[in-house]
This record gives C-alpha cells, sequence and structure tokens, in this order.
C-alpha cells in the first residue's frame, strides 16, 4: 500500500471515512459505503426497540465489521458522562473494539462541539485505554491539548455538520495542521466533492462525511465522487501545487520562434 | 415481583431474573447487542451472573447508521 493513512498504527488505503446515517435502506448504505472505497464506517449507538422484529435486519449484517472498520460514535451526546457511557458500551457492543470517535455537542440547533467536555471525555477515554479520533473545533490550540492527551486523530470541523457548507476556514485548518502529529481528518461541513478535495490539497490526511453522501440526489454516485476528490486531493497535495500569482508574464508557449507579423 | 426500566420503559419481572433471561424475555437472546445495569456495563460473560434487582435501570444497545 503506497501512501497508507496511518491511524494507532494501522494503514488504511482509503482516505475517506464515512457515516452510515441518513440512508434509504442497509441496501443503499452498503452500496455508497462501497463506492466510496472507505474501510473506516462511522456507526451510532442506539437503544434497541423493545418488541421489534427479531428478525429486522441489522447494520452489522448489511456491514460487517469483518470487512469494515467500525468506528462508533456519540453522536447526540452533549456531555462528557454521555460519551464515556456511549463509548464503553460500543467497545462491549463490538467484542472490545477500542476505536472510536467521540463527539460531544453543545448546541442542537447548530451541533457545535462542547469543547470543555470534548477535552474532559478525552482524557478519560484515553486512561481507559480507547485509541480516540476526535471531532473538534478547528481551533488550533485545542487541537493540539487533543493531541496532548493521547488521542490518536484530531477531527476538525470545516463547517458545521450537516450544513454541507465546505471549507470555510482554510486558515485554522493550515494552523492545525502546522503543529498536529497526529491524522488530521476534516469531520463534518463537506457538500460536495470540490469540498473533500480543497480539504485533501491543504495537506488533512482523511475526510470524514455523511449526509454530503446520503443527501445527494444519487447516493452512491456521489460516493464515487468523494472518492476520487479525495484522491486527487490528496494527489495534488503530495505534487505540490505551483504558486499563486496575479498574473504571470511567463506563458506556457515558447517566447522565441514565433512567426514573425507580416510587413506592414 | 421485581420492576425496573429497560431503555427507559417500566418492566416486571415474575420471579429473579439475570440479564440473559432478560434478553430472553424481550426477544434479544443471541442478537448483537451490549447492556448497561445502572450505569455499568454487564460484560456478556456475566449476563447469567448479574441478578436484577428492584429499581434496576437497564440499557441495550445495538449499532445504527450514524455518522
Amino acid at each position: 500500500m503506497s501512501d497508507p493513512l496511518v491511524i494507532a498504527g494501522k494503514s488504511y488505503a482509503s482516505r475517506l471515512l464515512i457515516g452510515t446515517g441518513k440512508y434509504r435502506d442497509f441496501a443503499e448504505t452498503r452500496a455508497a459505503v462501497e463506492a466510496s472505497g472507505a474501510e473506516i464506517v462511522t456507526v451510532a449507538i442506539r437503544r434497541t426497540n423493545i418488541g421489534q422484529n427479531a428478525n429486522e435486519p441489522s447494520l452489522l449484517e448489511a456491514l460487517p465489521p469483518s470487512k469494515f472498520t467500525y468506528l462508533p460514535n456519540t453522536a447526540g451526546c452533549y456531555s462528557a458522562e454521555d460519551a464515556l457511557r456511549t463509548l464503553r458500551l460500543a467497545r462491549e457492543l463490538l467484542d472490545g473494539h477500542d476505536l472510536v470517535k467521540l463527539e460531544v455537542l453543545g448546541d442542537p440547533h447548530t451541533l457545535y462541539p462542547n469543547m470543555p467536555e470534548t477535552l474532559k471525555a478525552a482524557e478519560q477515554l484515553v486512561k481507559e485505554g480507547f485509541k480516540v479520533m476526535v471531532y473538534c473545533s478547528d481551533d488550533p490550540i485545542q487541537a493540539q491539548m487533543l493531541e496532548a492527551m493521547g488521542c490518536v486523530a484530531v477531527m476538525p470541523l470545516a463547517s458545521l455538520i450537516g450544513s454541507g457548507m465546505g471549507i470555510l476556514n482554510p486558515w485554522n485548518l493550515q494552523l492545525v495542521l502546522e503543529k498536529a502529529k497526529v491524522p488530521v481528518i476534516v469531520d463534518a461541513g463537506v457538500g460536495t466533492a470540490s469540498d473533500a478535495a480543497i480539504a485533501m490539497e491543504l495537506g488533512c490526511d482523511g475526510v470524514l462525511m455523511n449526509t454530503a453522501v446520503a443527501a445527494a440526489k444519487k447516493p452512491v454516485l456521489m460516493a464515487r465522487a468523494m472518492k476520487k476528490a479525495v484522491e486527487a486531493g490528496r494527489e495534488a497535495f503530495l505534487a505540490g501545487r505551483m504558486p499563486k500569482k496575479l498574473y504571470s508574464a511567463a506563458p506556457s508557449s515558447p517566447t522565441e520562434g514565433k512567426i514573425s507579423s507580416k510587413a506592414a | 415481583m421485581i420492576q425496573g426500566t429497560v431503555n427507559g420503559a417500566a418492566q416486571r419481572f415474575d420471579g429473579p431474573v439475570n440479564v440473559r433471561q432478560v434478553l430472553e424475555k424481550l426477544s434479544m437472546a443471541g442478537k448483537k447487542v451490549a447492556v448497561e445495569r445502572n450505569g455499568e456495563i454487564v460484560p456478556r460473560s456475566l449476563h447469567q451472573e448479574v441478578m436484577i434487582e428492584n429499581g434496576d435501570q437497564l440499557e441495550i444497545v445495538v449499532a445504527v447508521g450514524g455518522g
């Protein structure tokens, strides 16, 4: 595998991480995940419906954990305590699987992260042996704090969860990237393929998205577009882009050897 | 009779029951679930040993689609 994404010592060929929410059914979820090429899929932990049909299909059957790396999240948690309980349940549910996505929200309208609670939860989870990938604001100082605590990846938002607004503050993302030694994965805000490419061109190590794919008119097609965008953005980053200039006095074609203008 | 809550809803059991029997009663035996009792994980290996007491709060969870 050339140029793998390495998280907590494990290599992944794909730099696109994908959520499994908001699809029409499990068949569409599976088709979109496969089209995206993602190896890491986020899942939520929720109460079982008591009295539901015992033979109802489950996500675990649609996306077998033997084939995909599950990333259980704490979506919907507004306190460190709720996030801790959720991820302990996730570890029990997934037979000791310890790679998790921590997100502690601060506000049900914006879903903006609550950073004090996020920091508190991260510290405790690392102590309990979890490998924590952490959704956070794009504040470079707090990203460093999370890394210093032992988080295995920092995942700043590009814009608000589910907004599809794209990369609103590339400058802050660059500040986060400049200091980070763990992977920086843009989580939230990507709306279309160019947003994912921009994140990767900035030097981000990966992109995590859900709504951009699931809420597209054709989710499977968008998943494929995102795969290409992440790959293209990564390669452009590695290639090193040309500097931007307001204008160039150096055209691409030779200035020598042009035919002469007709004599007047 | 033992009374407790499962996923926030009241549940009654006629006699002493362990976690495994609760799962059986709710048609979840053998399903991939995780159980928390009063805020603490009940590991799968202890489902037959841990008895439900009056007032216990059980949470039974599964993995679902999410971002």
